[in-house]
């Protein structure tokens, strides 16, 4: 490693708000929820200490108006921050639309919570992926190490294409534990992610705009168009920052889908976020057992890495899909996707949905080596036993 | 900076992108009511008397557009590529000296 980092014993939260600040974020509008609030506490000290200079910190009324203040500061030319969790980014949905609409290069971190009914402050994927066709990227951290690094990116993604994205952590089991995380001094950020290059501003007053304008049945089209291009346009940018951000700093990030031990693998195992950590771990364990399996990590969910995923289908058997999250009516959102982009290729391995840690419960290594188990069956019957399985149902 | 209706041309309105690729990046437009012109949306047109005209200026406060102006004369004109015909400055002008008649097209 080319740099000395700066070793910190940080919350995943916390490792957020250190991710902004070492962003040199401009703006940062956020109302507090619960598991999200201390990213915001956090960014409060940084101002109220001194340590950040230029931070404008927008007090609002609800996640609604956050978004908002968001949107109005990253049309202005600034680099915008906001954080939330759960009922938060619901009440932000419509505003989620106008930030990417007006392709403004906002970056929010959600924690991920369980939408109440019943109330719950647990960990779940659903409310993120409730908002996967709003035109944000998502980023799922699997460690507090990633919720820092994929801060930096994020920004460094989202300014490029001129599309906002969200990182994604797991409430309580990162947002409130503390971990080793490895920072990167303040020159180093900066040589990484220089000042932002608005693509518009409204503060350019010798050639006024106007934003959110009407588009009518003649222009609206193309519009759509050139969002789902800047998505396509993404996938290279983030194997591209990913990859300098490896040279850079050490972690490598180019690989939208992380492959853990999948070279050999009869069938892997494939989910998104902190529940991937204990995956790998398990995959350790099955390894010495003689399994021969792997595991497949979804960093990037928006631009979905589709590629990647055929490229991995075509070595396997089959690909267990660890869904924390469900669209009620279907099934796992993960398995739903991964599904739809095998149905036109050559690769059909066998493909089984596992719901699993819904709410925050608990999912062990002890838990995967069950699926292995299962999964093995599967395979060596040739089909599947149900396609959508409710693992710790209470039977 | 690309724009989506282009700049103000004498009689014409709007033009029409035919190429996706001759959209900008993101919906933004160039000054609008500078390609514009509201006026178009008139069906009355208000008409100024400079014999009853007192120069109190309430017209010009009540305008919701920039569609009235103050001349160099001291009388009000009217700026008819914007004025949408609303009428709101004869209803309060206290003189009576703005009257709204029907547009010849």
């Amino acid at each position: 490693m080319k740099y000395k980092p700066i070793r910190k014993v940080v919350s995943g939260n916390y490792a957020a708000a250190y991710a902004a600040k070492h962003a040199r974020v401009e703006v940062v509008a956020a109302y507090p929820i619960t598991p999200q609030t201390s990213i915001i506490e956090k960014i409060a000290e940084f101002i109220s200490n001194g340590e950040v200079e230029n931070l404008q910190y927008v007090p609002v009324e609800s996640e609604h108006s956050a978004m908002a203040a968001c949107i109005g500061a990253s049309a202005a030319g600034a680099r915008a921050f906001t954080a939330t969790s759960a009922q938060g980014l619901a009440l932000m949905h419509e505003m989620l639309h106008w930030a990417s609409g007006a392709r403004l290069p906002i970056v929010m971190v959600d924690v991920n919570r369980a939408m109440a009914p019943p109330w719950s402050v647990w960990d779940d994927q659903t409310d993120s992926l409730a908002q996967r066709d709003t035109g944000w990227m998502q980023f799922y951290a699997e460690n507090n190490q990633e919720v820092y690094d994929g801060v930096l990116m994020a920004f460094k993604v989202a300014e490029t294409v001129n599309l906002p994205a969200m990182v994604v952590e797991s409430a309580f089991i990162l947002s409130h534990t503390y971990d080793i995380v490895e920072m990167i001094p303040q020159e180093l950020v900066d040589e990484f992610l220089p000042p932002r290059k608005p693509l518009y501003t409204l503060t350019d007053f010798d050639n006024p705009i106007a934003v959110g304008s009407l588009g009518g049945p003649n222009d609206y089209y193309e519009f759509r168009y050139k969002i789902e291009k800047a998505m396509d346009d993404a996938r290279k940018v983030i194997k591209e920052v990913g990859k300098e951000f490896g040279e850079m700093f050490g972690r490598d990030y180019r690989q939208m889908i992380e492959l853990y031990r999948t070279d050999d693998a009869d069938f892997v195992f494939m989910g998104m976020g902190s529940l991937m950590g204990t995956v790998k771990q398990a995959v350790d364990v099955l390894r010495e057992e003689g399994y021969k399996v792997g595991a497949a990590k979804v960093r990037w969910f928006r631009p979905f890495p589709k590629d990647e995923l055929y490229e991995l289908a075509k070595n396997v058997e089959g690909i267990a899909v660890l869904d924390r999250n469900f669209s009620f009516g279907q099934e796992g959102i993960l398995f739903n996707e991964a599904k739809g982009v095998l149905y036109n290729t050559n690769a059909h391995p066998i493909i089984k949905n596992y719901i699993v840690g819904l709410g925050g419960r608990d999912f062990t290594v002890n838990d995967v080596k069950k699926i292995a188990e299962n999964m093995k069956a599967i395979i060596e019957k040739g089909e599947l036993d149900v396609e959508v399985d409710w693992y710790h149902l209470k039977r | 900076m690309n724009t989506l209706f282009g700049e103000k041309k004498e009689g014409a309105t709007k033009i029409v992108l035919k190429s996706v690729d001759e959209y900008p990046d993101a919906p933004i437009t160039l000054g609008t009511t500078l390609i514009n012109f509201t006026g178009d949306w008139r069906t009355f047109i208000p008409v100024v008397n400079n014999d009853k005209c007192v120069k109190c200026y309430i017209c010009w406060k009540f305008c919701p557009e920039p569609a009235i102006y103050i001349r160099e004369d001291g009388y009000v004109g009217i700026d008819y590529d914007y004025c949408k015909g609303c009428g709101i400055c004869a209803n309060e002008c206290p003189t009576k000296a703005i009257t709204m008649e029907k547009e010849e097209k």
